[in-house]
């Protein structure tokens, strides 16, 4: 898409929201939603990467911040600013986890932050969007995509489901593969409370 | 079950008898390496399914060999041997057999009790399913211990069956080692009863 079709899509798409109704949460307008927000520790980072025969490890983030912004008229360069600790990393087994925070996976004593930085969002449904950002780990940074998804709003916190899928190749974590997939997939709850 | 006998090895069975060595050296070299605290995790990771595929090999080998031996030819033991002496190493050569797939079991035992439930993917291209049975760390250490204990104490079997095949060739002159060999390597004896053509 071009920057001027890229705008026009993001007006149209802004424009059509207030009508849309058919999702599982009432959707606010976005003049509604518009503002600041922070996310909250209620929010749940959570991640699997399966394994080859069936399973696979399952585990979460304990410590994590972030903001977003969201923009009425603008959606498209509506913000999100996210950081998680890995060394919060827990699956349930202690031996995982120290595996995980070793210089192997996150390496978590030398990089101490993961972080996402947004680019862009494009509205993809009444209740959804796909954004656009820069995720850097271990010293490596890639552009990934999210899926969001509303699912709770009470005027003064907004819930959305975000799901995505990352390679962990493209930050040096492809230790175990192709015994452990190299695909982490997401899926996270996100909480944010109007700041 | 009467078996026939024969004076000496097939080709398979010292095929079989040098590659599982070879196997079993490797895995007790590489499964020290592996299990020292200072070792890289990455590494670490990668040695141990390289010594679980390797493990499963020596395995599936170590099995259709002590098979073979328990129901193929009976190889007689070379002339000249007290009574003592082919007992023992009779002995011997069972527990080696023995021990061969034990080894390797009580291995895929720890693979198959650890909670982590990591996959034994046999050189990335066969899924070997865990044994069923109960998960916990006590049952993954218990059989950890049993490994190493059964492996290092194979290691010292194995010094001695090789100290006696070196004394039966260097010392005795007979044809306990060569017989092993492959028929190449006959001693002077078989060549003055066979000339060559
Ligand atoms: C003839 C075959 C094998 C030999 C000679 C062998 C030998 C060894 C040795 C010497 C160690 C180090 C013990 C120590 O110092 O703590 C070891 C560890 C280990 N072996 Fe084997 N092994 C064999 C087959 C297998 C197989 C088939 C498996 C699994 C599929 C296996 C799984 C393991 C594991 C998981 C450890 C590490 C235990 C731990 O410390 O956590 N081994 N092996």
């Amino acid at each position: 898409m071009t920057r001027k079709t890229a705008v026009i899509a993001a007006m149209l798409l802004t424009m059509s929201l207030p009508q849309a109704s058919f999702s599982a949460v009432d959707v606010p307008s976005l003049a509604e939603a518009a503002g600041r927000y922070a996310i909250t520790p209620g929010s749940r980072i959570a991640f699997a990467v399966d394994q080859v025969g069936g399973g696979g490890i399952k585990g979460k983030f304990g410590k994590f911040s972030g903001t977003f912004n969201l923009k009425a008229g603008d959606l498209a360069h509506s913000m999100v600013n996210f950081d998680l600790k890995p060394e919060s990393v827990s699956t349930g087994q202690d031996r995982i986890d120290a595996f995980l925070r070793s210089g192997a996976v996150f390496d978590s004593s030398r990089f101490e932050t993961i972080s996402f930085r947004s680019e862009r969002v494009e509205q993809t449904g009444p209740d959804s969007a796909r954004i656009t950002g820069t995720l850097t780990a271990k010293g490596h940074s890639s552009s990934e995509i999210f899926d969001v998804k509303l699912t709770s709003w009470n005027g003064r916190k907004i819930g959305f489901k975000v799901s995505g899928k990352i390679y962990r190749s493209r930050y040096a974590m492809d230790v175990g593969t192709p015994i452990y997939s190299n695909v982490v997939q997401f899926d996270m709850v996100i909480e944010g409370e109007r700041s | 079950m009467p078996r026939r006998s024969a004076g000496g090895y097939d080709l398979v069975a010292i095929a079989l008898h040098w590659t599982i060595a070879v196997l079993i050296l490797g895995l007790l070299v590489l499964g020290f390496i592996m299990t020292r605290r200072s070792i890289d995790p990455a590494l670490q990771f990668s040695l141990f399914q390289w010594h679980k595929s390797f493990g499963m090999l020596a395995l599936l080998m170590a099995a259709v060999r002590l098979v073979r031996s328990l129901t193929a030819v009976r190889v007689k033991p070379v002339e000249g041997l007290s009574a003592l002496e082919r007992r023992t190493a009779h002995a011997m050569h069972y527990l080696l057999l023995t021990l061969a797939v034990v080894v390797p079991v009580a291995g895929w035992m720890i693979a198959s009790a650890s909670p982590l439930e990591i996959p034994t993917f046999a050189f990335n291209l066969v899924v070997i399913p865990h044994l069923p049975v109960p998960k916990s760390e006590a049952a993954e250490m218990w059989w950890t211990t049993v490994h190493a204990v059964l492996a290092y104490s194979t290691l010292a079997l194995v010094f001695l069956h090789s100290a006696a095949a070196l004394y039966h060739h260097y010392v005795r002159h007979d044809d306990v080692l060569t017989r092993m060999l492959g028929s190449r390597y006959r001693t002077v004896k078989t060549s003055i009863e066979e000339p060559e053509p």
